[in-house]
C-alpha cells in the first residue's frame, strides 16, 4: 500500500515578517518546522505502516532546498523516503499553482492514499490538499481526525462544527488531517542517522540508494507549461498583509450571581462551538 | 565543520524531548526523588541510552557528538536525567563493548540500551575514591567460580539496578594489575544495597552502598582478562567525563537563561537589573565561559569520533566545565538575590545539581593529574 504524505515547512515563530515588496513571507533567518497538521498526517501514515508490512510511506514537500531537513525529519520518524520538489519556476505560487505542480509530480507516482494537513499555520488557506484531489480526480475527505482502512475503502471520522461525520471513500483518495489531538512520534537517533545516508538529484532514481529525491521543473515540463506555475500561474494577488492585533479585550459580564455567571459562561462556550 | 545536518536534527529531537517530557516533571522529580522508569524506557526507545553502541547490540550506531548534544539539551531541563542517560552510554556499555565477550555483549547490551534493565558501575569504596586502585574488595577464585567480598559506596542507581559491573581484586599483591571486572545479577545471594544517600542535588537517581558477602559468580562473569579491570575502568571513565562536561554545560546554559529572564523582569532603583552595568558585565562573562565550555566539549567529542585518544581532552572538558559551571550558576543565583535562595525558582535546583560535576567520575584534582601526566609523559 503506497501512502503519500504532503507536508509544508512553515516558520517556527509567530513573529513572522512580511516582505513589503511582494507581500510574501520573509523566511530568511527564521527556523522552519513541519506544519503541525502535516506532522500529524505523517504520524497517521506511520500508524498504518506499524500495522501493515506492505505499507510504504513517501513524504513530499515543495519549496526551497531547506525542505530536505523536513524530509529527513519525516524519515527519522519512520517514513520510507522523501521527495523535494524545488525550482524557481514554482516560487511565489498561490494554492492553485502550487497544487497544479504537486499534482503533476504525484501523477508520476503510484499511490493508494494521499494525506495532507488540514491547513498550514502560515497561509491558513486549507486549499492545497482539496485542490490536489480535484486535479487528480480522486475522492477527498477533509478535516479528518482519524481513519481506518478496510480493503480498498477508507473510513474517516470528519470533524464538522459540533459533530463528527463518518465518511467512506474508495481508494485512491485524499484526506486532510486535523492534528490537534494527534501526538506525533519522536524521531529516533537511529532514524536520524539513516535519514542522512544520501540524497540525489532527479537523474538518480534508485530508491534503494537514495531516500530523498530532489525533483525540479524538468521532470514535468512535458506535462505543464511554466507559465501556469509559480507566481505567473497564480490567479491570486495579495494586495496587502497586515500584522494581526493580539490582546483583544474579552466580554465582561457583571452583576450576576454565581449560578447566573456559570450559566452565562456555559452559554458562551456553546455559542462559540467549543462544545 | 564539527557538526552536520544530522546533528541539527539530533539537537531538535533532544530539545523537543526535554521540553515535552522532562520540563513538566523536572521539579517533581527533584521533590519526590523518583524518576519515572517509563520515561527511562522511552529514552531507550528513542535511542538515548545507547547512542554510539553498535546497532547489532541494539544501539543507535550514532556518534559521540550526538551523545554530547543530547546530554547538553537534557541537562538544560533536568540535571538528573543526564545521569540516567550517561550511565548506560559510558560507564556501563564501554566496559562490555571494549573488553566483553560476544556472549556478554549479546546478553547485556540490548536490555541495557533499551532501558529494560538498569545497571550500576561499582568501583568506589569507602577507602578508595580518587585513589581507585586502592580498592579492598576481593574476588577469590574457587574452581569455576569467584567468591566476591567487599563494600562499595556512592554507587549510582544501586538500589534499582538489575545488574552490577563491579571491580574487585583477584590478586591483591599485584596492586593495580590485580584488579578484575565482573558483571552479575543483583539478585544473587549475598548482594545487598544500603539506604539511599540523602544527596544535596541530582535528586531522582538513588545512590547507595553495595555490600558483597560471599557472592559466588561463575568465571564467565568476568569482563576482560584477569588483572585488566583497572584499564577497563579508566577507559569507561574517559567517556563518562565527556558526559559530565556536557551536564555542566547544559546546567550552565539553563542558569544563564534563568539569569537573563530574571534580570529583565526584576526592577530595582527604578530600572531592570539588566540595565545595570554590573549585571551586564556578569552576564557577558557567563556567556563567554559557556562558549568556552562548548568548544571543549565539541573538541573532545569530535576527536572521539575520529578514534583519537581523548583522555586529555575529556579531562580538560570535565575540569574546566565543572569548575566554571559552578561559577556561572553561582552568579546566576546571585542575580536572583534572595529569590534565588528559595525553591520557587529553578536556579536553586540547578545550583545544587551542578555541585556534583566537579566531584563524581573523577574529581577536578584527579582531572588535573590526568592532564598533567599526558603533558609530561
Amino acid at each position: 500500500m503506497k501512502i503519500l504524505v504532503c507536508i509544508k515547512q512553515v516558520p517556527e515563530t509567530t513573529n513572522i515578517k512580511i516582505n513589503p515588496l511582494d507581500n510574501t513571507l520573509m523566511r530568511e533567518g527564521i527556523s522552519a518546522i513541519i506544519n503541525p497538521d502535516d506532522k500529524a498526517g505523517i504520524e497517521l501514515a506511520l500508524r498504518i505502516k506499524d500495522k501493515r508490512e506492505d505499507a510504504d510511506v513517501t513524504v513530499i514537500t515543495m519549496g526551497p532546498s531547506e525542505g530536505i531537513k523536513a524530509l529527513r525529519e519525516a524519515i527519522a520518524m519512520g517514513a520510507d523516503d522523501g521527495i523535494l520538489i524545488t525550482d524557481e519556476v514554482f516560487s511565489g505560487g498561490d494554492t492553485y499553482a502550487t497544487s497544479l505542480a504537486i499534482s503533476e509530480f504525484i501523477k508520476t507516482l503510484e499511490y493508494d492514499l494521499i494525506i495532507t494537513g488540514r491547513r498550514a499555520i502560515d497561509g491558513e488557506t486549507g486549499q492545497t490538499g482539496p485542490e490536489i484531489a480535484e486535479n487528480l480526480g480522486i475522492p477527498q475527505i477533509t478535516h479528518c481526525t482519524e481513519f481506518e482502512i478496510e480493503g480498498n475503502k477508507l473510513i474517516a471520522k470528519r470533524q464538522f462544527d459540533d459533530r463528527y461525520h463518518i465518511i467512506e471513500a474508495k481508494m485512491p483518495c485524499l484526506i486532510s488531517i486535523i492534528g490537534e489531538k494527534i501526538n506525533p512520534r519522536y524521531m529516533t537517533v537511529r532514524g536520524i542517522f539513516d535519514s542522512a545516508k544520501s540524497n540525489s538529484s532527479c537523474e538518480k532514481k534508485d530508491k534503494k540508494k537514495d531516500r530523498i529525491r530532489v525533483l525540479n521543473y524538468d521532470y514535468i515540463k512535458e506535462k505543464i507549461e511554466a507559465s501556469k506555475l509559480g507566481l505567473k500561474g497564480s490567479p491570486t494577488f495579495v494586495k496587502e498583509m497586515v500584522q494581526g492585533i493580539s490582546g483583544k479585550n474579552g466580554d465582561k459580564l457583571t452583576g450576576l450571581t454565581e449560578e447566573e455567571a456559570a450559566e452565562a459562561i456555559f452559554q458562551k462556550i456553546i455559542e462559540r462551538g467549543f462544545i | 565543520m564539527i557538526f552536520n545536518e544530522k546533528h541539527e536534527l539530533i539537537r531538535q529531537l533532544a530539545r523537543e524531548f526535554a521540553e515535552k517530557e522532562l520540563g513538566p516533571i523536572a521539579e517533581e522529580i527533584d521533590q519526590t526523588g523518583i524518576f519515572p522508569m517509563e520515561l527511562y524506557r522511552k529514552m531507550g526507545e528513542i535511542g538515548f541510552l545507547g547512542v554510539f553502541v553498535p546497532r547489532e547490540y541494539g544501539g543507535a550506531g550514532a556518534d559521540h557528538r550526538s551523545y554530547a548534544i543530547i546530554m547538553e539539551e537534557l541537562a538544560k531541563v533536568s540535571g538528573v536525567s543526564t545521569i540516567w542517560m550517561s550511565s548506560p552510554n559510558s560507564l556501563h556499555s564501554t566496559s562490555i563493548l571494549r573488553f566483553g565477550t560476544e556472549e556478554q555483549k549479546e546478553k547485556y547490551l540490548k536490555p541495557m540500551v533499551s532501558g529494560e534493565k538498569v545497571f550500576n558501575f561499582s568501583l568506589t569504596e569507602p577507602g578508595a575514591g580518587s585513589d581507585a586502585a586502592s580498592i579492598m574488595s576481593t574476588a577469590e577464585a574457587d574452581g569455576d567460580t569467584y567468591v566476591i567480598n567487599g563494600r562499595k559506596t556512592f554507587i549510582t542507581a544501586a538500589p534499582v539496578s538489575d545488574y552490577a559491573i563491579l571491580y574487585a581484586k583477584t590478586n591483591p599483591e599485584k596492586g593495580v594489575k590485580g584488579i578484575s571486572c565482573f558483571i552479575f545479577d543483583m539478585n544473587l545471594p549475598g548482594v545487598s544495597v544500603g539506604k539511599p544517600e540523602r544527596k544535596m542535588g541530582m535528586i531522582g537517581c538513588p545512590t547507595s552502598d553495595l555490600v558483597l558477602d560471599n557472592v559466588r559468580v561463575h568465571k564467565s562473569a568476568m569482563i576482560g582478562k584477569e588483572g585488566e579491570g583497572f584499564i577497563n575502568a579508566m577507559k569507561s571513565l574517559s567517556i563518562g567525563r565527556l558526559g559530565v562536561a556536557c551536564q555542566a554545560l547544559g546546567l550552565s546554559e539553563a542558569a544563564m537563561k534563568e539569569a537573563v529572564k530574571y534580570s529583565k523582569q526584576r526592577v530595582q532603583f527604578g530600572k531592570p537589573l539588566s540595565s545595570f552595568q554590573h549585571t551586564r558585565f556578569t552576564l557577558a562573562e557567563m556567556e563567554t565561559k559557556i562558549t568556552a565550555m562548548k568548544h571543549l566539549v565539541n573538541d573532545a567529542a569530535y576527536k572521539m569520533d575520529q578514534g583519537l585518544d581523548t583522555n586529555k581532552e575529556s579531562s580538560m572538558a570535565k575540569l574546566f566545565n565543572s569548575e566554571e559551571a559552578k561559577w556561572v550558576v553561582d552568579k546566576a543565583l546571585q542575580i536572583h538575590g534572595g529569590y534565588g535562595y528559595t525553591k520557587d525558582y529553578p536556579i536553586e535546583r540547578i545550583y545544587r545539581d551542578v555541585r556534583a560535576a566537579s566531584i563524581y567520575e573523577g574529581t577536578s584534582e584527579v582531572q588535573r593529574m590526568v592532564i598533567a601526566s599526558k603533558i609530561l609523559n
